[in-house]
C-alpha cells in the first residue's frame, strides 16, 4: 500500500497532466486559442448538432432512375448505329427492361457484321449475341459498383459546390452505404432554404418547340409534351417539344441573377465555344419560332427567336423573384445532379433549443457533482475528499478525451457524463466500505487500506466490464447524439477506473506515510 | 478531524431471505404486466422508429398557446393525424405529425406545406423527420444492439462465474429492462432511440449491481464453507448494505438531476434512469440474490459436511 515506485507515480502524474493539457482548450476561446504557440493542443470538443444548432440530412441517390436513363441512352445508340451506319441492319423488340438491353436481328446472318457496332454502344457492359439473332448487354455487377460509387461522388461534388455557394461554413458531406449522403451543416438558419436548393436536380435543357405539332395537337414519335412551370392566364399549360434537346445545361459556363429592362429578376447566362456556337446556329435556322428551356422537366420559359443569337449569351425570364433566380443561377453555377436525392432522415435543432439544452446539462451536471461531492464527503471524510479530487480529475480526463479524439458531444452524451460521475465513485465506495469492514476485524490502517483496495479490485473490474459491453454495442448501433453517448459512457468507465482506483490510492498512500495513523478517520 | 457518519449501521442482521417469496410474487407479476401491457396496449413509439415528423415550435408572441386555436389552423392541411402537445414551456407546442402516403418526398412536401402555415410567428426549434426506410433500419438496429448487448453480457457473466450466478444475473437483467419498457407502455411515454439506450445502460448497471453482491456471495462461500445457504446470503447481503445504499443513492441523485434539470428532450431517458437504478437495486437484493437459493448450489461449495477432511476450494471462483 505505501509502497508506490517512482516509475508508476510518474505514469500517473502523466496522466493527470495530458489530461490537464488536451482538457485546457476547451476553456479558452477560440480567438485566443488561435494566437497560441503551434506546440499547444488545439483540438476542443466539438459539439453535437443538436446541442450547437443545425440541420443533419440523410440523402438517398435515386440509382435506379439513373441507371434506367443510362441503359435509355445505350438503346438509342444502339439504333442509331444499326439504322444510320452504311450497312442497315433489321431488328425487332430493341428495348431496357430490369437492367437488360435486349433486341433481336431480324436475319441472324448479320450478327458478326453488326457485333462491332454494338460492342461500340455498349462499352462496359457484357454483351451477349445468340445464334438465332437475340442480342443481350448487361452490366456486371463490379460496373455495377463503379457506376454507383461514381454517381455518389458526383453528387457530393454538386452538393458540396451548391453548399459553398450559400456560405454555409464547415459543411459535412460524407458517403453513407450504397446509395446515401449525409449533410451536415452545423448553424444554419434556413434548412428548407437549403434544402430546396440541395435537393432541386437542375437539369436544365433546351428544346425546339414542335410548331406543326402544336397546331395539329397531334405530337411526333419524336417530340414529347412538357409541363409549363406557372403558366399565365393566357398561356398553355404544356408544350409539345423536340425530344432530343438542342442544348444542355452542362454547356454553361456561366449564370448570374439580374434585372431586365422592366426590372424584373432573370438569369442571365453564358455559353461556352461549343454551346454559343450550337446556340448560335439553330437560332440562325429558326428565326420566328419558339425555343423551351426546360429545367426538371418543367419549362420555365418559351420565348420567340427574334434573330440569331451568336454572342453565346442569353437570359432566361418566367416570373421569378430575386431570391428564386438567383437560387436557379447558382444551381445553374454548381451543375445539375447526375442523379435525383431525397431527403430520407431530416434532424434538424435551432440554435435557441441547442443553447438550451447546453444550459439544462451543464445544470444538471454541476448538480450532480455538488450532490455527489457533498455526499462524499458526509460519508467518508478525508476519503470521500480524495474520492471527490479524483471525480474532478476524471471529469477532466473524460473532457481530454473527447477532445484528443475529436469526439463530438451530443446531448445525450452529458447525460452519459453526469451518469459516469455518479457511477464513478462507485469504486471508491466498494473500497471504503470494504476497508471500514477489515477495520471492524481489528486491521491496522495500512492493512485495512491493504485489503479493501486488493479485495475490491476484481469486483470493480467486473462492474466495469459490463457496462463496457452493453456501451460497445450502444456505440455500434447507434446513430448520431446515441454514439455520443456511448463514447462518453466508455471514456468514462475507464477515466473513472483510473481515477477512483490509482489516484486515490497514490494520495492515500502519501497521506499514510505522511501522518501514520493509528486509526483511520472512517 | 472529521469523523464520517455512517447512513447505514455496520451491523445490520436485516433478514432478505424471509421476504423473498412476496418479492418473488411481485417481481413475476410486474414481468407478465409489462409483457401483458406491451402486447396489448403496446408502445407509443417515436419518429425513430414510427417514422413521420416531429417538430418542436415557439410562439414569438403568445405565452400561452391555445393549442385548439392552432388545431383548427392545422386541420386542413390532410396531412393526417396531427397531434399536438405543449412541451416544456406553455408557449412550445410539439407537432406531431404521421407518416405521409406518398413516401420521403411527401412527407418533405407536408413539413414545407406545415412550415408555411405556421408562417414567421414560430420559432423552429426543432424539426425531425424519418422515413419508412430509416424507421426500420433504426428499429433493426436497436433490436440487434439489444440483442448483442444481452448476448455479450450473458458470455461474460459465464465465462467469469458458475452457470448457476450467471442465469440468475441474466434473469435480473431481463426483470430490469422489461419493467422498464412495460413502464413506458403504461404511461405511455414516447419510445424511441434514446429510451433504448436508456434500456441498455439499465442493463449495464444491472448486472453491475448484481455483480458486486455476487462476489461478495462466492468471497464467503469460500470463508465458511458450512453456513447454510440463506445464512450466507443474508450476511452477503447485508455487509454489502452500506455499499449497495450508498452507490445506488448517488447515482439516484444523478439521474434525478437529470431528470429535473435536464430539460424536456431527455426527460424520457432521464425517467427511465430513475425507474433503473430503482429497480435493479431492488432486483439484486430482493430477486438475484435469494434466487440462488433454488440453484442447487452445493453442487459448487462441495458436501456442506463439517466432517469432510480434504477442505477444497470452490471449484472455479478461487
Amino acid at each position: 500500500m505505501l509502497q508506490f515506485s517512482k516509475f508508476k507515480v510518474t505514469i500517473i502524474l502523466g496522466i493527470i497532466l495530458l489530461g490537464i493539457i488536451f482538457s485546457a482548450p476547451n476553456l479558452v476561446p477560440r480567438d485566443k486559442l488561435d494566437s497560441l504557440p503551434g506546440w499547444v493542443p488545439k483540438t476542443v470538443i466539438s459539439l453535437g448538432l443538436d446541442l450547437q444548432g443545425g440541420s443533419h440530412l440523410l440523402y438517398e441517390v435515386d440509382t435506379s432512375k439513373f441507371l434506367n436513363e443510362r441503359l435509355d441512352s445505350v438503346v438509342n445508340d444502339i439504333r442509331d448505329k444499326l439504322t444510320k451506319g452504311t450497312t442497315k441492319f433489321g431488328y425487332l423488340n430493341l428495348g431496357a427492361a430490369n437492367g437488360v438491353v435486349s433486341l433481336t436481328l431480324r436475319d441472324p446472318g448479320q450478327a458478326e457484321a453488326a457485333r462491332p457496332l454494338l460492342q461500340q454502344a455498349t462499352t462496359d457492359m457484357d454483351l451477349q449475341i445468340g445464334s438465332d439473332g437475340k442480342v443481350t448487354a448487361q452490366y456486371t455487377e463490379e460496373t455495377l459498383r463503379r457506376l454507383k460509387a461514381q454517381l455518389i461522388e458526383q453528387s457530393i461534388e454538386v452538393i458540396r459546390k451548391r453548399i459553398d455557394q450559400t456560405g454555409t461554413k464547415e459543411p459535412t458531406i460524407i458517403r453513407q452505404g450504397e446509395d446515401r449522403i449525409v449533410v451536415q451543416l452545423p448553424g444554419v438558419k434556413d434548412p428548407e432554404h437549403i434544402k430546396s436548393i440541395i435537393g432541386t436536380t437542375a437539369k436544365m435543357t433546351f428544346h425546339m418547340v414542335d410548331e406543326a405539332a402544336e397546331v395539329s395537337g397531334q405530337p411526333s414519335p419524336t417530340d414529347m409534351v412538357v409541363k409549363v412551370r406557372n403558366p399565365k392566364s393566357d398561356g398553355a399549360a404544356q408544350l409539345i417539344v423536340q425530344k432530343v434537346p438542342l442544348l444542355q445545361g452542362q454547356n454553361l459556363t456561366d449564370a448570374q441573377q439580374s434585372f431586365e429592362g422592366g426590372g424584373q429578376p432573370v438569369v442571365a447566362f453564358k455559353f461556352d465555344s461549343i454551346g454559343a456556337k450550337k446556340f448560335g446556329q439553330a437560332t440562325a435556322q429558326n428565326v420566328g419560332k419558339r425555343f423551351a428551356i426546360v429545367l426538371d422537366n418543367e419549362i420555365i420559359t418559351a420565348p420567340v427567336i427574334k434573330d440569331a443569337i451568336l454572342g453565346g449569351s442569353g437570359i432566361i425570364s418566367g416570373s421569378f423573384t430575386v431570391q428564386s433566380a438567383s437560387d436557379l443561377a447558382l444551381l445553374l453555377r454548381a451543375g445539375a445532379l447526375p442523379a435525383d436525392l431525397t431527403v430520407i432522415e431530416e434532424r434538424t435543432v435551432g440554435a435557441d433549443l441547442g443553447a438550451d439544452s447546453i444550459e439544462a446539462g451543464k445544470k444538471a451536471c454541476l448538480i450532480a457533482i455538488v450532490l455527489i461531492v457533498v455526499a462524499m464527503f458526509a460519508l467518508y471524510g478525508l476519503f470521500g475528499l480524495f474520492a471527490n479530487i479524483a471525480l474532478v480529475l476524471n471529469a477532466i480526463l473524460i473532457l481530454a478525451g473527447l477532445s484528443a479524439l475529436g469526439a463530438t458531444l451530443t446531448f445525450p452524451g452529458i447525460a452519459g457524463l453526469v451518469l459516469t460521475l455518479g457511477m464513478a465513485v462507485d469504486a471508491n465506495v466498494l473500497i471504503l466500505e470494504r476497508v471500514r469492514e477489515e477495520m471492524r476485524h481489528g486491521r491496522s490502517p495500512v492493512t485495512a487500506m491493504e485489503a479493501g483496495y486488493r479485495e475490491a479490485q476484481a469486483t470493480i473490474i467486473d462492474a466495469n466490464v459490463t457496462h463496457i459491453i452493453a456501451t460497445l454495442f450502444l456505440f455500434e448501433f447507434g446513430s448520431g447524439p446515441i454514439k455520443g453517448f456511448a463514447i462518453t459512457l466508455l471514456i468514462g468507465v475507464v477515466t473513472s477506473f483510473f481515477t477512483s482506483v490509482y489516484v486515490t490510492r497514490l494520495m492515500t498512500s502519501v497521506w499514510l506515510r505522511r501522518s501514520r495513523p493509528k486509526l483511520l478517520p472512517l | 478531524m472529521y469523523k464520517p457518519f455512517h447512513l447505514v449501521p455496520a451491523d445490520t442482521k436485516i433478514d432478505f431471505i424471509r421476504f423473498h417469496k412476496p418479492a418473488f410474487i411481485l417481481s413475476v407479476l410486474m414481468v407478465v404486466g409489462s409483457i401483458v401491457l406491451i402486447f396489448t396496449k403496446g408502445l407509443n413509439y417515436g419518429i425513430d422508429f414510427a417514422g413521420g415528423v416531429l417538430m418542436e415550435v415557439q410562439s414569438k408572441q403568445e405565452q400561452v398557446v391555445d393549442l385548439g386555436a392552432l388545431r383548427g389552423k392545422l386541420d386542413g392541411l390532410e396531412i393526417g393525424e396531427i397531434t399536438l402537445q405543449t412541451f416544456g414551456a406553455p408557449n412550445t407546442v410539439l407537432i406531431r405529425i404521421p407518416q405521409q402516403q406518398g413516401g420521403d418526398a411527401a412527407t418533405q412536401a407536408a413539413v414545407a406545406k406545415l412550415k408555411s402555415t405556421l408562417g414567421d410567428q414560430w420559432d423552429y426549434r426543432r424539426t425531425e423527420t424519418v422515413g419508412p426506410k430509416v424507421g426500420a433500419e433504426l428499429k433493426s438496429s436497436a433490436i440487434w444492439a439489444s440483442i448483442l448487448a444481452g448476448l455479450g453480457i450473458m458470455g461474460y457473466v459465464w465465462f467469469r462465474y458458475e452457470w448457476q450466478f450467471g442465469v440468475n444475473a441474466l434473469l435480473a437483467l431481463f426483470h430490469d429492462c422489461i419493467t422498464t419498457v412495460g413502464l413506458f407502455s403504461l404511461t405511455g411515454m414516447e419510445f424511441n432511440l434514446t429510451t433504448v439506450a436508456a434500456v441498455l445502460t439499465i442493463a449495464g448497471y444491472s448486472v453491475n449491481d448484481t455483480v458486486v453482491i455476487y462476489d461478495r456471495i462466492r468471497y464467503d462461500m469460500r470463508r465458511y464453507k458450512t453456513m447454510a445457504l440463506p445464512d450466507l446470503i443474508n450476511l452477503a447481503l447485508n455487509s454489502t448494505l452500506s455499499r449497495t445504499t450508498v452507490t445506488s443513492g448517488l447515482t439516484l441523485l444523478s439521474v434525478l438531476a437529470l431528470a429535473l434539470f435536464g430539460g424536456e428532450v431527455i426527460r424520457g431517458f432521464s425517467i427511465a434512469m430513475v425507474w433503473g437504478i430503482v429497480i435493479g437495486t431492488y432486483s439484486t437484493i430482493c430477486v438475484a440474490s435469494p434466487l440462488l437459493l433454488y440453484m442447487h448450489l452445493h453442487r459448487i461449495r462441495g458436501k456442506e459436511t463439517p466432517d469432510r477432511k480434504t477442505d477444497k476450494p470452490a471449484q472455479q471462483g478461487a
